[in-house]
């Protein structure tokens, strides 16, 4: 099969975070600082990345911002000719700072959102006064014109918010909200019976975006992602998998998505050891799901299988225990009616595990 | 759906146009968005500087490319509009 280059890059530049959300994507065993790599080895993936087709650059973590080398990473991106956007919390961005990562060319800010007041926003990302120093952070960024999306994830115990947090991000100046509702990968599994919405709420949630969607067209733009398990087709899991995006983590390692570590038969190569073009059109782990000769049944014949990919692959090994399985959210997955009675049969759990404290 | 014909279209910060040396064409870089341009849509983008109106820049490529106005200026207008309502593209009035 023809493969295409990759358009999107995401680069988790540390594990390193001062919040602790429960529904965190990053791996359960997290890179430790002195793991994480050095600018130039940076500097010369993103030249890489560009010679070899990528567009778009997210600078994410963990928190980027614990990076003391933000600024230089984020000139390296735009010297490479990268759009660069930068996915934080904004805990740690100064006002100084924001400045300098304006001068050095950022793109985009894309802000996450916890919860619409402090009291719920502290409380998931376990880190109090965290709201209002985001919310300063906000409001710098609005004055220096930076572009700016809203990114909330949404759960069992904040959905109602939804409206709020559209409000939010009208107020903010802000061209773009993310409403994803949480996706149960890495952190965000351990925390399944505590995150998982009510089918009222993913229903609700459908039709919040749908008219807020009509109402603020041409004002804000509005991405969703609904809730995985409540649906019956599986997700389009990063546009197929070694099709569109590749991920780096923290340690170097190259990823087709930030949750590919949890297939445990896939070895991975490390950026500044091995070409990036060759991981990306010649790794085994690359290789491995991409087209169709993988797939099993009830994939292989499904008239679906060029659109959605037979799923998440992630998924399939998380719940299946296989990752060439059907992603068990599949209507045609004979694993389907466990996923449905976790979404009929809540076993409501109140507490939550918090992502492990910040690696030093 | 056409733009007033004194209205301003504003490439808005935060989108790019870009060459994209690998693929060998013009894109418009946006947040999480990359559009292709084929070579209509890059015409139409260029002649896009935030000061002329949107009768302008119509009846420039009308002329560039000998074409009915009419049908320009219902195209231009019609391509501009989607890029607004994904906010790709603001319109100063």
């Amino acid at each position: 099969m023809k493969v295409p280059p990759p358009i999107a890059m995401l680069a988790e530049l540390t594990h390193r975070c001062p919040l602790s959300c429960p529904y965190c994507s990053n791996p359960l065993d997290l890179a430790r600082k002195e793991q994480e790599l050095p600018t130039h080895v940076w500097a010369d993936a993103f030249r890489q990345a560009a010679d070899l087709g990528v567009l778009q650059l997210h600078l994410s973590g963990g928190e980027p911002a614990a990076r003391r080398d933000l600024t230089e990473l984020v000139a390296a991106a735009r010297a490479a000719g990268l759009y660069t956007n930068l996915i934080t919390s904004a805990i740690g961005l100064t006002e100084r700072r924001l400045q300098d990562l304006d001068e050095a060319g950022l793109d985009h800010v894309q802000l996450s959102l916890q919860g619409t007041d402090a009291e719920m926003a502290d409380y998931i990302g376990g880190y109090k006064g965290g709201f209002k120093r985001k919310m300063q952070a906000a409001e710098w960024i609005g004055e220096l014109g930076i572009p700016l999306t809203l990114n909330t994830v949404l759960h069992r115990k904040n959905l109602h918010q939804l409206p709020q947090a559209i409000e939010m991000a009208m107020d903010m100046g802000a061209r773009r909200i993310e409403v994803a509702i949480v996706q149960f990968h890495g952190w965000a599994l351990k925390n399944r019976d505590s995150l998982m919405p009510t089918k009222e709420q993913a229903d609700t949630a459908s039709k919040i975006v749908a008219e807020a969607r009509k109402r603020l067209e041409g004002r804000l733009v509005l991405d969703y992602v609904p809730a995985d398990y409540h649906s019956n087709a599986p997700k389009r899991c990063m546009g197929g998998w070694g099709m569109v995006g590749l991920n780096i983590a923290p340690d170097g390692h190259v990823l087709p998505c930030h949750a590919a570590q949890t297939i445990p038969q896939l070895t991975f190569e490390r950026i500044g050891e091995t070409p990036l073009k060759d991981i990306w059109y010649h790794s085994a782990a690359f290789n491995a799901y991409r087209g169709d000769a993988w797939m099993q049944e009830p994939c292989r014949s499904c008239e679906f299988k060029g659109r959605d990919f037979g799923g998440c692959r992630c998924q399939a090994m998380a719940l299946a225990g296989d990752a060439a399985a059907t992603d068990p959210v599949c209507s045609k997955s004979p694993l389907h009616h466990k996923v449905k009675a976790l979404v009929d049969n809540q076993d409501v759990v109140e507490d939550l595990t918090f992502r492990a404290a910040a690696a030093p | 759906m056409t733009l007033p014909a004194a209205s301003i279209p504003v490439i808005p910060r935060g989108v790019r146009l870009h060459h994209d040396k690998v693929r060998n064409q013009w894109v418009l870089l946006a947040p999480e968005r990359t559009i292709s341009l084929d070579p209509i849509g890059h015409a139409i983008l260029l002649e896009i500087d935030g000061t002329r109106t949107f009768e302008t820049i119509a009846r420039t490529l009308a002329d560039k490319y000998d074409a009915p106005l009419d049908q320009i200026t219902s195209d231009v207008g019609e391509y501009l509009h989607g890029l607004m309502i994904r906010r790709i593209m603001d319109v100063a009035t």
